[in-house]
C-alpha cells in the first residue's frame, strides 16, 4: 500500500461562512425599512406614530421573550414585573426626580437589570414549569409592593409629566424616534449577542445542557446573563409604552396579559430565531386591530392559535422557510 | 406445527443506522433459544423488536402465526410476551413486591403469582418490602425475571441477564430456568456469556452486525466454528 | 386573641389550599407537567356550580355530584387529546399549551360571565360557626373545607399506594417505557392522572367559590397559591403539600391580621423565604426521581 501524500493533497479545506446572499439582502432590507420608518413622522399623522410605537414595543417584548425561552430555554410568565419597573422607573425619574425623560428611559432599564441580578438567584432555584410560575409570583410581589407606595400613586397609578413644555407634535415624534432607536438597538443587539461566543454557548445549552456543562460552558452564568438582559429589554419596552401613553397603572402595566402577548408573538412568529419575534409582532399588531371589536374573544382566538401552532407547526411562521432563508444569520455554514 | 415466534426477514433501524438486516428467527413452542454475539450484533435490538419497543421497517414478527404489526408494546404483554429488559429497569420508587405486582398488570391467568415467584427466588422473598433501588445487582435481576413471570407469558424474553453480575450469581439465576421451562414457557435468551447460554439453551443462534452467522442445536455446536462466527473471522 | 384566631383561620385555609394544590402535585409527579391552566380550571368548576345553582337551584354540594365527574371526563379528554401530544413536542410545549389553555378559558369565561364577582351560596352553612371557648370561633364551612382537603389528600395517597392503577401510575412515573413492557398504557394512565387532578380541582373550586367571591380572572391567584403550597411543602410529597398549604394559609392570615392589604403579600414573602433558604421545601420526598 502506498502512503498518501499529506500536505498538498487533493482535499481542500472546507469553506466556513456565516451568511449568504440572503443575509446581505436582509441587511439591505433592514436598512431601507429603518430609513423609511425614520422618515415617517414627516409623512404621517400623530396617531400612526403612536400606534407604531405600540408595534415597536411588541417587537422588543417578543425579542426578549424569545431570548429567554428560545435561546435560554427558560419559559417566563412574569416579565411584566420588569415592564412595570421600567414604566414606573420612567415616571418616578422623570416626574419626581426631574431627570430628562429621554435619559430616564435607559436608566430605568439599568434599574431593571440591577433588580434582575439578585432576583435570578431566587428564581433559578426553580426549574421548568415551576420556574414559570415563580416568575409570575415575583411579578405579583413587585405589583403588590408598588401598589403600597403612595409616592408612586398607589393603586390608581401615576401620570408622566416629565414632557411638560414640549409641544405634543414634537413629543410624539421624539418618542417615536426614541422607540425606533430602541427597537433597532434591541434586535441588533440580540443578533450580535447570538453571534458571539455567548450566543454559541446558549445554543449549546438550549440543545443539550448537560453536554454543554461538561464542555466547560458556565450554564447558570449564561442563563443569568440572559435573564438580566431580558429584564433590561422588557424595562425598555415598559418605558416606551408609558412614554407613549403618558400614564402608568399597576393593574395594566403588571398584567399577565403581556406574557400572553409575548408568548403568542414568539410562538406564531417562530421560536428560536431572530426573525420570528419580528414577524410575530407584526401578525399580532394586525390581529389586534382587526379583532379589537371582538372583545375577550380576541384573546381566545390568540390562545387557540398559539396552542395549534405549538402542536402542529412548532417552528412558527418563520419556520415555513425551513431554515433556508437566513436574514439574520447566527450559525455557520460549511461548504 | 406453527412456531410460537417467527421473526421474518426483519430490517430495524435506529434513526438512519441499520441494526438488523433481513433477520430470520424462529422459536418453537416450549424451546429455549439463545441468541449470542458480540456487542452491536443486534441481539438486544432483536428482543426490543419482538417486545414491540422497536418497529421493523421491513419484515414481520408473528406470534402463533398472527402478525404483531401495529401492536404496541403494552398490548403484546396481554398476548403472552414478557421481557426482563436490559439493565433490569426495576421501578426504583416501588418496593420489590410492588414491582412484582406491576408485572401482573395485564391480568393474564396462569401458574405464576407472588407465591410461586417467591418460591423460585427465596432471596427475593426475604427482601419483598425493600425499595427496589436498594437491592444488589443479582437480586434486582431476580426481581426483573420474576416481574416478567408475573405476566404469565407464553414467551419469556431475557435480555442480557449476566450484564454486570458475577458468574456465580449468573449461574444461580439461570439455575431457575428449568423450573420456568417445565411450565411449558418458551424462552428467548440474549446473552454475552456464551458458555452460560449454551448450558441452558436447546438451540443457539449467533448474530454479527445484524445478520445470522451461525445457528443450530446447542448440544452439537462446534466451539471453533462458533468462535469464528462470533468474531466474524472468515476461514 | 386575634392572633390565635388568625392562626386557626390560616390552618383551615391551608387545608383548602392543599386541596387545590393536590392535583397540580399529582400531575407533576406522574408526568412532569406543570399545568398552568390548573387555577382557571378551579374557577371553571366554580362557575359550573354557579350555573347549576342559578338554573336548577342546586345547592353547591349537590352541584358537586355533577361538576366533579364532568371535570374528570374533561381532564381525561384534555390529556389524551391535547397534553399527550404536547409531551412529545419538547420541554416548552406543555407549558405553552397549558398557558394558552389558561388564556383561552379565562377569556371565554369573561365573555360568558363578565368580570362580575360571584359567590356560591351554601346557605346557613356559610355563616355557622362553632365556639371553641374564650372568644375563639371556627366557621363550620372553613372547617368542612379543610377536612375535605385532608380527606382528599389521604385518598389520593391511598390510591397511589394500594391500588393496582396507583401502582401503575407510580411505575409509569418512574420509567414509562419499562411500564409499557408490563402492559401499562402510558397515554391512558396519564389521562387517568389528569382526570383525578381535575376532579380534585373541581372540589377545590366549588369550596373556594363558596368561601369567598370569585371571577374569571381568579385563576391566576389560585394557580399561584397552589404552586406556593407545593413548593413550600416540598415537591413529590402529598403530605408536604398539606403542610405547605397550612404554612401559606397561616402566613396569609397573620399578614391580613396586621393589615388586610398585606395578607397575600405575606404569603408571597414566606414563599420566597422558603425558596431562598430551603429550596427543596419543608418535607421533600425521600426518593429523587
Amino acid at each position: 500500500m502506498t502512503a498518501t501524500d499529506t500536505g498538498r493533497a487533493a482535499v481542500t479545506a472546507p469553506r466556513v461562512r456565516r451568511g449568504g446572499r440572503t443575509a446581505w439582502a436582509g441587511a439591505g432590507l433592514a436598512v431601507v425599512v429603518v430609513a423609511v420608518l425614520g422618515y415617517l413622522p414627516f409623512l404621517t399623522t400623530r396617531g400612526t406614530q403612536v400606534s407604531l410605537v405600540g408595534l415597536f414595543s411588541l417587537v422588543v417584548l417578543g425579542t426578549m421573550w424569545n431570548l429567554l425561552a428560545g435561546y435560554g430555554g427558560m419559559v417566563s410568565i412574569g416579565q411584566q414585573a420588569y415592564i412595570g419597573v421600567g414604566g414606573y422607573g420612567l415616571v418616578y425619574l422623570a416626574s419626581t426626580v426631574g431627570v430628562d425623560p429621554f435619559l430616564a428611559v435607559p436608566v430605568a432599564a439599568v434599574v431593571c437589570a440591577l433588580l434582575a441580578w439578585p432576583t435570578s438567584y431566587l428564581a433559578f432555584r426553580l426549574n421548568g414549569g415551576y420556574f414559570a410560575i415563580g416568575t409570575w409570583v415575583i411579578a405579583e410581589v413587585v405589583r403588590l409592593l408598588v401598589t403600597q407606595v403612595d409616592a408612586l400613586g398607589a393603586g390608581s397609578g401615576a401620570s408622566l409629566t416629565g414632557f411638560a413644555g414640549i409641544e405634543p407634535t414634537y413629543r410624539i415624534a421624539y418618542v417615536y424616534w426614541m422607540s425606533l432607536g430602541i427597537v433597532v438597538l434591541v434586535v441588533g443587539g440580540v443578533y450580535l449577542l447570538m453571534r458571539s461566543r455567548l450566543g454559541l454557548a446558549l445554543t449549546a445549552i438550549r440543545d443539550e445542557p448537560t453536554a454543554a456543562g461538561s464542555l466547560g460552558i458556565g450554564v447558570t452564568r449564561a442563563k443569568r446573563v440572559v435573564y438580566v438582559v431580558a429584564a433590561a429589554g422588557c424595562g425598555l419596552a415598559g418605558a416606551m409604552i408609558v412614554a407613549n401613553t403618558l400614564r402608568v397603572q399597576p393593574g395594566s402595566i403588571f398584567s399577565v396579559d403581556y406574557s400572553a402577548m409575548m408568548i403568542f408573538i414568539v410562538v406564531i412568529g417562530g421560536i428560536g430565531t431572530i426573525e420570528g419575534p419580528v414577524i410575530g409582532a407584526l401578525v399580532f399588531y394586525v390581529l389586534q386591530d382587526t379583532l379589537a371589536d371582538l372583545g375577550n374573544w380576541y384573546l381566545v382566538v390568540v390562545g387557540v392559535v398559539a396552542i395549534a401552532v405549538t402542536l402542529l407547526a412548532p417552528k412558527g411562521l418563520w419556520g415555513l422557510t425551513r431554515g433556508r432563508v437566513d436574514l439574520f444569520p447566527i450559525g455557520y455554514r460549511v461548504g | 406445527m406453527t412456531p410460537l415466534l417467527e421473526v421474518d426477514a426483519v430490517d430495524v433501524f435506529y434513526g438512519d443506522v441499520q441494526a438488523l438486516f433481513g433477520l430470520d428467527v424462529t422459536v418453537a413452542q416450549g424451546e429455549t433459544l439463545a441468541v449470542i454475539g458480540a456487542n452491536g450484533g443486534g441481539k438486544s435490538t432483536l428482543l426490543k423488536t419482538v417486545a414491540g419497543v422497536l418497529r421493523p421497517s421491513r419484515g414481520d414478527v408473528r406470534l402463533h402465526g398472527t402478525s404483531l404489526r401495529g401492536v404496541p408494546a403494552h398490548r403484546r404483554v396481554g398476548r403472552g410476551i414478557a421481557m426482563s429488559p436490559e439493565g433490569r429497569r426495576l421501578f426504583p420508587s416501588l418496593t420489590v413486591e410492588e414491582n412484582l405486582l406491576v408485572g401482573s398488570h395485564s391480568g393474564r391467568p396462569g401458574p405464576w403469582g407472588l407465591a410461586r415467584v417467591y418460591e423460585l427466588f427465596p432471596l427475593v422473598s426475604e427482601r419483598r418490602a425493600r425499595p427496589a433501588a436498594n437491592l444488589s445487582g443479582g437480586e434486582q435481576q431476580a426481581v426483573a425475571i420474576g416481574r416478567a413471570l408475573m405476566a404469565n407469558p407464553e414467551l419469556l424474553l431475557l435480555d442480557e441477564v449476566s450484564l454486570g453480575l458475577a458468574p456465580v450469581v449468573v449461574a444461580q439465576l439461570y439455575a431457575a430456568l428449568p423450573t420456568i421451562t417445565a411450565q411449558g414457557t418458551t424462552v428467548l435468551v440474549v446473552e454475552q456469556d456464551v458458555h452460560q447460554a449454551l448450558a441452558v439453551a436447546d438451540r443457539v443462534q449467533c448474530l454479527l452486525e445484524g445478520r445470522t452467522v451461525l445457528e443450530g442445536p446447542a448440544a452439537s455446536v462446534d466451539m471453533a466454528a462458533l468462535s469464528a462466527a462470533y468474531f466474524g473471522v472468515s476461514a | 386573641m386575634s392572633w390565635v384566631n388568625a392562626v386557626v383561620q390560616g390552618i383551615l385555609l391551608g387545608g383548602l389550599y392543599a386541596l387545590v394544590a393536590a392535583g397540580l402535585s399529582l400531575v407533576f409527579g406522574v408526568m412532569r407537567i406543570v399545568n398552568l391552566a390548573h387555577g382557571v380550571l378551579a374557577v371553571l368548576a366554580a362557575f359550573g356550580a354557579y350555573v347549576l345553582g342559578d338554573t336548577l337551584g342546586l345547592h353547591p354540594f349537590l352541584a358537586l355530584l355533577v361538576v366533579v365527574p364532568v371535570m374528570a371526563a374533561v381532564g381525561y379528554g384534555l390529556q389524551r387529546g391535547l397534553l399527550n401530544r404536547a409531551l412529545g413536542g419538547g420541554e416548552l410545549a406543555p407549558l405553552l399549551v397549558t398557558f394558552g389553555l389558561a388564556i383561552v378559558l379565562q377569556n371565554a369565561l369573561l365573555e360568558a360571565f363578565s368580570a362580575d364577582s360571584r359567590r356560591l351560596d351554601v346557605g346557613a352553612l356559610g355563616t355557622a360557626s362553632i365556639r371553641l371557648g374564650d372568644g375563639l370561633a371556627v366557621g363550620v364551612f372553613p372547617l368542612l373545607a379543610a377536612v375535605v382537603g385532608v380527606l382528599v389528600i389521604a385518598a389520593i395517597g391511598q390510591f397511589l399506594a394500594r391500588t393496582a392503577t396507583g401502582r401503575a401510575m407510580r411505575a409509569t412515573s418512574d420509567d414509562r417505557d419499562a411500564a409499557a413492557l408490563m402492559g401499562i398504557d402510558g397515554r391512558h394512565l396519564y389521562a387517568v392522572a389528569t382526570a383525578i387532578a381535575l376532579a380534585t380541582v373541581a372540589i377545590a373550586g366549588v369550596f373556594l367559590g363558596a368561601r369567598s367571591t370569585f371571577d374569571p380572572s381568579a385563576g391566576g391567584v389560585t394557580l399561584i397559591f397552589a404552586f406556593e403550597a407545593v413548593v413550600i411543602g416540598g415537591l413529590g410529597s402529598l403530605w408536604g403539600t398539606l403542610l405547605g398549604g397550612v404554612v401559606l394559609g397561616v402566613a396569609q392570615a397573620l399578614g391580613a391580621a396586621v393589615d388586610p392589604a398585606y395578607g397575600v403579600l405575606a404569603g408571597h414573602v414566606v414563599f420566597l423565604l422558603v425558596l431562598a433558604t430551603r429550596p427543596r421545601g419543608l418535607l421533600p420526598s425521600a426518593v429523587t426521581a
